[in-house]
């Protein structure tokens, strides 16, 4: 056990995690005789060896971004979002919608309309589960997850169904938007290549501002945390929890709302048949969980899985590793990153390092807590 | 102290880091070229990118990686960045970021599979005119590097159709899809035509159960719709939903191993007789794949590599293949003689344009 202060080993245990998980994927690779340094090599090449491969891998990180900060919103007021992949579902289509239903109007005004028309779509469909929890205290993670299919299933029957048919190109797909509703801007594209980089990243680092203001500096902010960590001693100190419960998920739906949005009017430019629920909710789960909801936490992590999906398919070319072991090995480097709480044994803060502690790992965590609890107290 | 072991860590990391980035450089350039196969090495070299069916499918994707293989096999060229190569997509999001890696790889032809990956390969063949496109499943106009390949799926399906009104036993018959769209309109409404056609000459009448799984990647889901239309009696189901599809296979080889009834399928895109081995009851090895419709997309895949290896290849133009010229047809699989009389007969009658089959199944 290695004893540092609690700055570096707050740097030092995400760091080794994601070392050890790299570690792992290099022996599983070379238990089936791939070259693991060849592997990496690729998967770094292939997400940051040039100029496309960086808008890409920031172009897969911004609906990232978003979803999982609606995750850590939603997560601070104790509500379990995993209906984030149906709200960023929602806002995909109606951004689209609106965008095709208008494609002659100026960009200053289609634009703008068609992400609030997204935002506006998740919103409600985050409100849905929030509200039911509010009041008639159902599980939030049953309802997300049947909305999840419920949006799944609606937006297709809406595209081929309720769409005007002048709307679609084919069966499966609309038609392409008008230049006047895309987040493609030509300058930032030819910056990295010809990429499918877009404005939204912008937005997304305006999100992550946002919400970090939001979180540590409003009233609103403080009451969702609040509600969070007990909700009863909230509701005795005057603040009605019901309200931010439904508030915590509005904001929720509405991020994940524009991570659909994102990938509407800028990863794909139209909106076609989606057979599974949207990968970007599940993995926004992970990324908000990795950054451990911090704004620059998610960042980072948003940064690191959008270099383990593109870097993954650059290593099915240059080291010739099939699929499905590319899968499993950034399936383990995520699983170590995830369980960093073994990793952080490995540190111990230097200030607790000479006290006498109880022999169980849980107990000297609840007495760490406690001393902070104190230390807070006396402030 | 305990700075000095942080600032040590830091290195040690910083140099695993750089140290994995330097070998991998030297190392990529030196195996590039030397593959475990030791095969020629071309510059006319073709990529192919699947859906996210991928090409263990045991169908479409497979079919196409089939005729790619063959076509390497024939050159003896290798697998990899110097010879031919698949790129699999985990996610709609994929498909321009493997392009764009294949293009980057060196490969000059390279194969959209599937009616998905229509925009990004338009996209892709805007920005590169000196690479060769195919899209198979749609097509992309206008472009004089693309070359589009679609099918008469609807011809072949409307002899599977009659292959099964011949051979059911119960009048109900099964046809699952994967996700509805313009594509599998073809197999659906070829089918039903099919069906009815064959019932009409036997002077019955067949009902024809439809659903779809919403997916051509969940096995899963195949399963459980089989399970059902066999439970509703249909004896004979055609798959036309890629891997989910190998679900279908599971429910019927589950019951046919049973023994209690006798239940078919038939298979979609490729011959999928491998697929209906299994055992009976008393001990006989018998098959449960009726027949499986044939879309010649390894016919495609080899042929227009070969074009490219030749310098033949002619982009701009759209071709269709149908029953005429092969393209598409019905496998032998395990028909009656009565059954395959009247699916030849039907399908001359389709070539010699007496028969019309629809393209969008009847609302």
């Amino acid at each position: 056990m290695i004893k540092v202060n609690s700055t570096t080993r707050k740097i030092l245990i995400p760091l080794f995690s994601i070392l050890a998980g790299f570690l792992v994927g290099a022996i599983i690779m070379l238990f089936y005789s791939y070259d693991p340094l060849q592997a990496y090599g690729s998967m770094i090449q292939g997400s940051l060896g040039s100029t496309v491969s960086i808008g890409e891998t920031l172009r897969q990180a911004t609906p990232l971004i978003f979803t999982a900060l609606g995750f850590s919103v939603a997560n601070s007021a104790g509500f379990f979002n995993i209906g984030l992949s149906g709200q960023a579902l929602a806002g995909w289509v109606a951004s689209i919608w609106v965008a095709l239903a208008f494609p002659d109007l100026p960009t200053f005004v289609l634009l703008p309309l068609a992400i609030i028309a997204g935002a506006l779509a998740g919103a409600i469909m985050g409100a849905i589960p929030g509200f039911l929890r509010a009041f008639f205290g159902t599980s939030e993670v049953i309802v997300t997850i049947m909305l999840n299919y419920v949006a799944l299933y609606l937006s297709t029957y809406l595209m081929q169904e309720v769409m005007p048919a002048h709307f679609r190109s084919s069966q499966d797909a609309t038609k392409m938007i008008s230049h006047h509703a895309t987040l493609h801007v030509d300058w930032l594209s030819h910056m990295f290549g010809d990429s499918r980089i877009h404005f939204g990243l912008f937005l997304a680092l305006i999100a992550l501002v946002a919400v970090w203001l939001l979180m540590k500096k409003t009233t609103l902010g403080f009451e969702i945390r609040s509600v969070g960590l007990n909700p009863f001693a909230s509701e005795y100190a005057g603040m009605s929890s019901k309200k931010t419960i439904i508030m915590s998920m509005v904001i929720s739906g509405t991020l994940a709302g524009l991570g659909g949005v994102m990938e509407g009017l800028g990863t794909y430019q139209n909106f076609f048949i989606q057979t599974a629920s949207m990968s970007i909710g599940f993995d926004g789960m992970a990324v908000s969980l990795l950054g451990s909801g911090s704004s620059l936490g998610i960042l980072l992590s948003a940064l690191l899985f959008s270099i383990l999906q593109i870097g993954g398919l650059g290593m099915q070319t240059g080291a010739g590793v099939p699929f499905e072991i590319v899968s499993i090995v950034t399936a383990s480097i995520i699983f170590f990153v995830g369980i960093d709480y073994v990793i952080s044994k490995l540190f111990k803060n230097k200030d607790n390092a000479n006290k006498k502690l109880p022999k169980t790992p849980i107990a000297k965590e609840v007495v760490t807590e406690e001393k902070d609890a104190q230390e807070g107290g006396r402030l | 102290m305990k700075k000095a072991k942080v600032f040590t860590m830091g290195i040690l990391a910083a140099a695993v880091v750089l140290s994995l980035a330097g070998c991998s450089g030297k190392k990529s350039a030196t195996t590039d070229t030397g593959s475990k196969d030791s095969g020629k090495t071309t510059t006319k070299t073709v990529a192919l990118i699947t859906d996210t069916g991928g090409v263990d499918d045991r169908s479409f994707n497979q079919s196409a990686w089939e005729g790619l293989e063959a076509w390497g096999k024939k050159h003896d060229f290798s697998k990899g960045n110097k010879g031919f190569n698949y790129f699999q997509s985990k996610s709609e999001s994929d498909y321009v970021s493997n392009i764009n890696s294949a293009k980057a790889a060196g490969f000059k032809t390279i194969f959209g599979i599937g009616y998905k990956l229509q925009p990004a390969i338009k996209q892709s063949a805007e920005k590169n005119p000196k690479l060769n496109f195919v899209i198979i499943d749609d097509s992309i106009e206008g472009l004089d590097n693309v070359v589009s390949a679609t099918f008469k799926d609807n011809e072949a399906s409307y002899l599977a159709g009659i292959a099964a009104a011949y051979t059911t036993k119960t009048n109900i018959v099964g046809f699952v899809g994967g996700a509805k769209s313009d594509v599998i309109d073809r197999f659906d409404a070829g089918y039903a035509e099919g069906v009815k056609a064959g019932a009409k000459e036997l002077g019955k009448s067949v009902k024809v159960i439809n659903q779809y799984a919403g997916d051509f990647s969940a096995p899963d889901k195949g399963k459980s719709i089989a399970q059902g239309m066999y439970q509703q009696g249909a004896d004979i189901i055609f798959h036309a939903s890629g891997a989910t599809g190998n679900g279908v296979f599971q429910e019927a080889k589950a019951i046919n191993q049973a023994g209690s009834k006798k239940v078919w399928v038939i298979g979609v895109d490729r011959d999928q007789s491998d697929e209906g081995k299994y055992t009976t009851k008393a001990g006989k090895s018998a098959n449960f794949t009726l027949t499986s419709t044939l879309k010649g997309v390894n016919k495609v895949t080899e042929d227009l590599s070969e074009k490219a290896f030749k310098g033949e290849f002619k982009g701009g133009q759209h071709v269709i293949y149908g029953l005429k010229d092969d393209g598409v047809g019905l496998a032998k699989g395990q028909l009656s003689a009565k059954t395959q009389k009247a699916v030849d007969q039907a399908k001359q009658d389709i070539i010699d344009g007496k028969i019309k089959v629809s393209e969008h199944p009847a609302k």
